[in-house]
């Protein structure tokens, strides 16, 4: 549901891909280098058409592989210019050597991602493990819910991105985000390019006044300050995180934060879950509030940073809590959200916190349910009872044995 | 046509105190390019020799805005760099009128980095590719790549005691350039400074991808004295081992024609990398190989419109 409270906003119906075009068209960024991969190419397809039609000044770069994508993005952002690029899946994996070296020469580009699973086998439907496996690569992590979150998190990722001098990206789930029509508030563009303001870079390469190298070779002096620099820099993302969001809000009205609670202030059961999900699980948290059970839901919508500290302090009073991962890590090991956020809380909590049971579902786009959140809010009343978690990984929908 | 007296005078771009060998060709590539430009230009480089011994930070030996950031992505990187300032410029952010210079080994160019150049060249960015082909990849130790020569000892391709080096024939990377229909292709070699400056400033001047293909003597790779670099660059000339000849919209046109065309033999027995091939019991490969330069030779020549 829209909630209208910025008086100058259109109500539009658009796919996830339409609005993240939209955003990009506002933000009408000098280069975007991209090549196509369901379900993320309609991003891109409809940027071109605004490039075709001069509608933007940006220049477009159809390249031939998404490694020269992220490789044109980074000598581009280099070069002094503002830079996008949308990808998904295999095209995200071919830029994973190019997404380090983004963020290890702190350039700002933001990318659209239309998170889809990894082969093999190929699959073209939604989860996360495409940009949960690039979760040490220096970028920063936004997820959306839905196709309004993906709207504003978009506007807002490049004043972070600018500010921090980190490479973000924001996301949304594969086709059940990214193709499904949805209602949504678009802000017009003279309010997003005042928003967003101008690209100042302090360095680059077109200052040819000022030469400088840029990807120089550090070795056992230097690397180890570089590197510790840039997690730095991530350490202080999250106030300026903050901040964008709070002028997002007082602009144009819709509130965000790092994660979003959702009736988590008596909750003694609570789910942790990243993306869309998270509305089917509200209708479940719903229901079971309705017949008294103290459920709640905390969705992440800032998964790098990682909020560790915020996360453990409001997961702090629970009694059970299920953490939900549109991925696996394959480490014989439970998933990543669920691994992040344990130390979390055994970090600020010691073995103090609530007791904590990691759920994989929807690989490959495989459909969660109201009754799946049902059986893992039951689980969470046994375990609150006093069961005992017997596997720490538990698979949701999926045909074993 | 270039004036030594005119680019001795020229500022210094690519600076001494860089870590390359002594007696490294790529250091006087990188030297001759820059004091051609006219134009203010911005280098980009794969990872390689001329990049990891140019940049240890905090130095640089670049005077101008040098960008690296991958092995196999210079033209891609470049690619970019070229559009932003496409971009800056129609938008009126930027005013001045500047050039741009991709640099990659032959390992960066011929084989993990052919993709991004043929995308780069593909889609016509105004650069100027220049390719220092030593023949191996000699920053990771000498192994073999696309551009070396058969019978060529690398250490991924050694000569032992039933193979004799490498048993393919190198690629035609400057042709494959050709195929990409490119306004200004060329061959150059280290040894012939007048040559090399020219084909630079021809290619900045024109208005779209160019690509030079320089070979570059690599006295730790081919083994052989410091001292002779530009010598063994000529010699490879001289034997037309590796012709230096330009493509300017097509049209072919050979740039030195030895006067007396040299055996192959005398280049190659002044390096440790061919030294089995002088063997006897090799002569049949070394042969091979002379057949296969003596063919190549006149196709070229013919494409030039000449006769031997």
């Amino acid at each position: 549901m829209i909630q209208t409270t910025y008086s100058k906003g259109k109500i539009a119906a658009k796919t996830g891909n339409e609005v993240m075009a939209e955003a990009m068209r506002q933000i009408a960024p000098d280069v975007v280098a991209a090549y196509p991969i369901t379900p993320a190419t309609e991003i891109v397809q409809i940027f071109s058409q605004f490039v075709a039609d001069g509608i933007v000044p940006t220049e477009y770069v159809a390249v031939e592989s998404e490694h020269s994508a992220m490789s044109a993005c980074i000598g581009a952002c280099a070069a002094g210019a503002r830079t996008m690029t949308g990808t998904s899946s295999q095209g995200f994996a071919l830029m994973w050597e190019m997404l380090y070296i983004a963020a290890g020469l702190r350039l700002p580009i933001v990318m659209a991602v239309v998170n889809r699973a990894l082969s093999a086998p190929i699959n073209i439907h939604g989860d996360q493990s495409d940009t949960m496996g690039a979760r040490d690569a220096g970028w920063i992590q936004i997820y959306s819910e839905n196709s309004q979150e993906a709207y504003d998190n978009m506007i807002q990722a490049i004043r972070i991105a600018e500010k921090m001098k980190l490479p973000t990206l924001v996301t949304t789930d594969g086709f059940i985000i990214s193709h499904a029509m949805e209602v949504v508030e678009i802000i017009p563009d003279e309010d997003v390019k005042k928003f967003v303001g101008e690209f100042k870079p302090e360095r680059y390469l077109l200052d040819i006044k000022k030469p400088y190298t840029l990807g120089a070779i550090d070795l056992q002096d230097y690397y180890f300050e570089h590197r510790y620099q840039l997690a730095d820099a991530m350490n202080k993302a999250a106030p300026v995180i903050l901040d964008v969001a709070k002028d997002f809000a007082a602009t144009f009205g819709r509130k965000y934060d790092l994660y979003e609670k959702y009736k988590m202030d008596d909750a003694e059961v609570a789910i942790v879950v990243i993306g869309s999900a998270a509305g089917t699980a509200k209708v479940v948290v719903d229901e079971l509030r309705a017949k008294g059970v103290k459920a709640g839901l905390i969705k992440i919508r800032v998964f790098r940073p990682f909020p560790h500290k915020e996360l453990a302090a409001d997961l702090a009073k629970l009694k059970a809590v299920a953490i939900l991962d549109r991925a696996d890590s394959c480490a014989g090991a439970p998933a990543p959200l669920y691994t992040d956020v344990t130390s979390a809380l055994y970090t600020h909590l010691g073995g103090n916190g609530p007791r904590a049971i990691n759920y994989v579902y929807g690989l490959g786009g495989r459909d969660i349910n109201l009754d799946h959140f049902r059986d893992v809010f039951a689980k969470l009343e046994k375990i609150k009872a006093g069961e005992k978690i017997e596997k720490p990984v538990e698979y949701i929908n999926v045909r074993i044995g | 046509m270039a004036n030594i007296k005119e680019l001795s005078k020229k500022e210094e771009l690519f600076t001494g105190g860089h870590r390359l060998c002594s007696g490294c060709g790529a250091g006087t590539i990188a030297r001759q390019a820059l004091l051609a430009a006219d134009k203010p230009v911005v280098v980009v480089s794969a990872t390689g020799c001329l990049e990891v011994s140019s940049t240890i930070f905090p130095y640089s030996a670049w005077n101008v805005p040098f960008f690296h950031s991958a092995f196999e992505n210079s033209a891609a990187n470049c690619s970019g760099v070229e559009t932003a300032y496409r971009s800056l410029k129609k938008q009126g952010k930027l005013s001045d009128d500047i050039r741009f210079i991709a640099f990659g080994g032959d390992g960066g160019t011929y084989d993990i980095g052919l993709q991004s150049l043929s995308g780069a060249m593909e889609r016509r960015h105004r650069m100027l590719y220049i390719c220092y082909n030593n023949e191996a990849y000699m920053n990771t130790g000498i192994q073999r790549s696309g551009a070396t020569p058969k019978g060529a000892h690398t250490t991924t391709a050694p000569a032992g005691k039933v193979k004799q080096g490498k048993e393919q024939l190198r690629k035609d990377l400057t042709a494959i350039m050709v195929a990409h229909d490119l306004p200004f292709v060329a061959q150059s070699a280290v040894g012939y400074w007048n040559d090399f400056t020219t084909k630079v400033q021809k290619a900045l001047e024109t208005d779209g991808p160019t690509f030079i293909n320089i070979l570059q003597p690599c006295r730790l790779g081919w083994g052989y004295k410091p001292e002779d670099t530009m010598m063994l660059g000529r010699l490879a000339v001289e034997t037309c081992f590796w012709p230096v000849y330009e493509v300017v919209n097509g049209e072919y046109k050979l740039n030195i024609k030895p006067k007396e065309k040299k055996p192959v033999a005398e280049f190659f027995k002044l390096q440790t990398r061919f030294k089995h091939l002088m063997k006897p019991e090799n002569k049949v490969l070394l042969d091979e190989i002379q057949a296969e330069i003596d063919k190549r030779w006149e196709k070229l020549l013919k494409l030039c419109g000449q006769t031997a």
